[in-house]
C-alpha cells in the first residue's frame, strides 16, 4: 500500500533561493507518521470489509451444512410431521411459496411495468407524475409488516373473498404491495436509458405512440426490466412478515387460493421457535431450499444485467 | 392518396392520415398506463386510511398516554407502547452506530483501489448477496448459531459494565443486544452499496488535485473524497435507519418479545414490528386497535426518516 509521496527521483536544484523548498529526498519513508497512519487506516478498512463479508460466509456455511444434509426426495413430497413426530417434508410449503409468489407477480408485474411506462413515457414533469414518483418512493420505504397489517384490515378482517378470512390470495396481494415499487422503479430507470433517437426513428417511419412504446422502446429495455422483475420476485419469495397474518399457515396441501396456505418463510418462522428437533431441522431444510432459490435468482438477474445492449 | 409530384403512378411518398382507430388505441394505452400508475398513490392512501381507521378506537381511549406508558395488558384492556417504541429506537440507532463505520469502511476498501479489481468485485458481490438472504433465515441463524456464540462476550460485558443500567441484567438468550447485531448484518449491505455508489461518483479530478498537492491516500479520503460524497452517504444511512426500524422477522425471533420495560441491552425487549408480528394474528377487540395505533406510529417514524433522507440528498449534494 503506497502513497503518492513515494515517487523516487529528485528535484534538481535551481538558481532560485533553495531555502524556500523542503530539501528532503523524495523517496518513500515508511517510518514517517503520515505513512504509518496511512497503513493503519488501510488495515482498519480491510478489517471492516472482512467483518462485513463474514456473516454471509457464516450464514451460507450453516445453511448449507445444516440444511443440505437433510436434503432428500421425501423433503419435497411429504407434509410436515405433527409436533413430537419424526421425519416428514416441506412439500406443501414449497408449493405454497410458488403459488403465493405467482399471485403477487401476476398482480405487481403488469401494474408495475405499466406504471413505469407512464412515468417514463407520458408523465414528463407533470404534477401527477411527480405525485406518483414520490408515492412510489414512500411505498418503497413502508415496512413489510405494515403491508400485512393493511391487507389484514382490508381483506382478511372484512372477509371480502367469499367469506374467507385468511387466504393465499390475501398473502399474494400483501406481497404484491411490496413488489410494486421495485418493479416501477426498475422499469422507469430501464426505459430512461433507451436513447431518444430510437423513439424519434420510430415516429419518423410513421409508427404511432402505442406501436413505438410496445414494439421499440420496451423491447430495447427488456433486459433491465426483466432483471428488476427477477429481483422483485426473489425478494417476495423470502418475505415473511406480510404473510404471517394474511396467508397464515397450513399443515396440509394447498386447497385453492381462498384458503390458508403454508409457505416456506412462515414455516421457518413457526418451526424455528418450536421446541422439537424434527421441526427445527425442517426449518433449516426450508432455509436451504429458499436460499438456493434466491441466490440462483440473483445470479440470474446479474447474468441478465450483463446482457444489456443499451 | 395522391402523389406530391404528380409525375408518375408510382408515388415516392404518400401522405398518410392517422386513422381514428389508431388515435383511439394511442389514447386508450395512455389512459391505461395512467390508471395503473395511479394504483401506487391509491394503495398508499388506502394503507394510511386503513391503519388510521383501525387505530381510532385506541386513539380515543388512550390518546398520547399510549406513547408514554408501558402497560400492555390484554386482560384489563390497558395498552401503552413505550416498551416497543423504546426498543424500536434503541435497536435501530445502535445498530446503525455499528453498521455505519463498518459499511463506509468496506465501501472505501472496495472503491479506492487498495486491492486488485477481482477481489473488489468479489467483496462487492458478496455484500450484495448478503442483502438477498431472507430475514427469516438470518433469524434462524441468529437463534441457533449467533446468539450461543456471542453469549460469553455478552457475559463478559455484564461482568465489566454491570454497574451501569444498560448492562445490568445477565444475558439469558434472546435480548436486545443480539437483535442489534442481527440488524447490523441486515443494514450493512444497504450502507455499503450506497456509500460505494457515492464514492464512485466523486470526480477523478478531485482525487488528482488532492494527490497533486502531496497528500497521502487516506489524507485525500478524509479531506476531499468523503466530504464530496457525504450527502449521498447520509441519505443512505437514513434509508438504512428506516429499514432497521421496520425490520420484523429476524428481530422478532431473537429479541425475546418482553412486555416489561428494561433499560438493559442484555435483557429481552420488543419493537413495534415484532409486537405486530407476534400478536396481530391472535388479537381481537381493542387490542387490534392498539396494535394498529402502534403500526401508525411505526409508519410515521419510517415516513419521516425516508422523507428526510430524500431531502438531505437533494439539499446537501455538492455541485461540481
Amino acid at each position: 500500500m503506497t502513497s503518492f509521496s513515494n515517487r523516487s527521483g529528485s528535484v534538481s536544484g535551481t538558481d532560485t533561493d533553495t531555502s524556500l523548498f523542503d530539501r528532503r529526498p523524495l523517496t518513500f519513508d515508511a517510518k514517517l507518521k503520515r505513512n504509518r497512519l496511512n497503513g493503519l487506516f488501510t488495515l482498519i478498512s480491510g478489517l471492516f470489509a472482512t467483518l462485513a463479508v463474514l456473516p454471509l460466509v457464516l450464514v451460507l456455511v450453516y445453511v448449507l451444512v445444516q440444511g443440505g444434509r437433510l436434503l432428500s426426495l421425501r423433503l419435497f413430497t411429504e407434509l410436515p410431521p405433527a409436533p413430537g413426530m419424526e421425519g416428514g417434508g416441506i412439500g406443501n410449503a414449497m408449493l405454497g411459496t410458488v403459488l403465493v409468489t405467482l399471485i403477487a407477480a401476476l398482480i405487481a408485474l403488469p401494474v408495475g411495468v405499466a406504471g413505469g411506462v407512464y412515468l417514463s413515457e407520458y408523465a414528463g414533469k407533470s404534477w401527477f407524475g411527480q405525485v406518483v414518483s414520490f408515492g412510489n418512493d414512500v411505498l418503497a420505504g413502508v415496512p413489510s409488516i405494515i403491508s400485512g397489517v393493511f391487507v389484514y384490515g382490508l381483506i382478511v378482517a372484512s372477509r371480502v373473498f367469499f367469506g374467507q378470512s385468511y387466504s393465499a390470495m390475501a398473502g399474494g396481494i400483501a406481497l404484491s404491495v411490496l413488489m410494486l415499487p421495485t418493479v416501477i422503479k426498475t422499469t422507469y430507470e430501464g426505459l430512461k436509458l433507451v436513447p431518444n433517437e430510437l423513439r424519434l426513428g420510430a415516429y419518423g417511419v410513421g409508427a404511432s405512440r402505442f406501436v413505438t412504446i410496445t414494439q421499440v422502446v420496451i423491447p430495447a429495455a427488456l433486459t433491465p426490466i426483466s432483471t428488476g422483475a427477477v429481483l422483485a420476485i426473489a425478494r417476495a419469495a423470502g418475505e415473511t412478515a406480510p404473510l404471517i397474518f394474511t396467508a397464515l399457515f397450513s399443515a396440509f396441501w394447498p386447497d385453492g387460493i381462498f384458503n390458508p396456505i403454508a409457505t416456506m418463510s412462515v414455516l421457518i418462522f413457526n418451526f424455528a421457535i418450536m421446541p422439537y428437533q424434527a421441526q427445527n431441522e425442517l426449518a433449516w431444510a426450508a432455509s436451504f431450499v429458499l436460499v438456493m432459490m434466491i441466490l440462483a435468482a440473483n445470479l440470474l438477474a446479474r447474468w441478465l444485467g450483463g446482457l444489456s445492449k443499451i | 392518396m395522391s402523389s406530391d409530384h404528380g409525375l408518375s403512378t408510382d408515388a415516392l411518398f404518400t401522405r398518410r392520415r392517422r386513422p381514428s382507430s389508431e388515435k383511439l388505441l394511442d389514447l386508450g394505452f395512455r389512459q391505461l398506463t395512467l390508471a395503473l400508475a395511479s394504483i401506487v398513490a391509491i394503495v398508499l392512501l388506502a394503507i394510511l386510511v386503513t391503519v388510521f381507521q383501525g387505530s381510532r378506537e385506541a386513539m380515543a381511549s388512550f390518546g398520547l398516554r399510549f406513547v408514554t406508558t408501558s402497560a400492555w395488558d390484554p386482560v384489563n384492556n390497558q395498552y401503552g407502547a413505550l416498551v416497543a417504541i423504546y426498543g424500536t429506537l434503541v435497536t435501530s440507532i445502535l445498530s446503525l452506530a455499528i453498521a455505519v463505520p463498518l459499511g463506509v469502511g468496506t465501501a472505501i476498501f472496495i472503491t479506492e483501489d487498495l486491492i486488485p479489481t477481482r477481489l473488489r468485485d468479489l467483496i462487492g458481490l458478496m455484500v450484495e448477496l448478503l442483502a438477498a438472504i431472507p430475514s427469516v433465515v438470518l433469524g434462524l441463524w441468529a437463534i441457533f448459531v449467533m446468539e450461543p456464540a456471542i453469549r460469553p462476550a455478552l457475559e463478559l460485558l455484564h461482568k465489566l459494565l454491570g454497574w451501569t443500567p444498560f448492562f445490568s441484567t445477565t444475558p439469558q438468550g434472546p435480548g436486545m443486544a443480539p437483535a442489534i447485531l442481527i440488524l447490523v448484518v441486515m443494514v450493512l449491505p444497504i450502507i455499503t452499496a450506497i456509500a460505494r455508489d457515492a464514492l464512485n461518483q466523486v470526480p477523478i479530478e478531485l482525487r488528482q488535485g488532492a494527490y497533486g498537492v502531496g497528500t497521502t491516500r487516506w489524507g485525500a479520503i478524509f479531506a476531499v473524497i468523503l466530504p464530496a460524497a457525504i450527502s449521498s452517504i447520509i441519505g443512505g444511512v437514513m434509508l438504512a435507519l428506516g429499514r432497521a426500524m421496520g425490520e420484523t422477522m429476524a428481530v422478532t425471533m431473537i429479541i425475546g418479545n418482553s412486555l416489561n420495560f428494561d433499560l438493559s441491552l442484555l435483557a429481552p425487549g420488543n419493537t413495534i414490528a415484532s409486537m405486530l408480528a407476534n400478536q396481530f394474528g391472535e388479537a381481537d377487540g381493542i387490542q387490534v386497535s392498539a396494535l394498529m395505533y402502534a403500526a401508525l406510529i411505526l409508519m410515521l417514524l419510517t415516513f419521516t426518516v425516508n422523507v428526510l433522507a430524500q431531502w438531505v440528498v437533494r439539499r446537501l449534494s455538492l455541485k461540481y
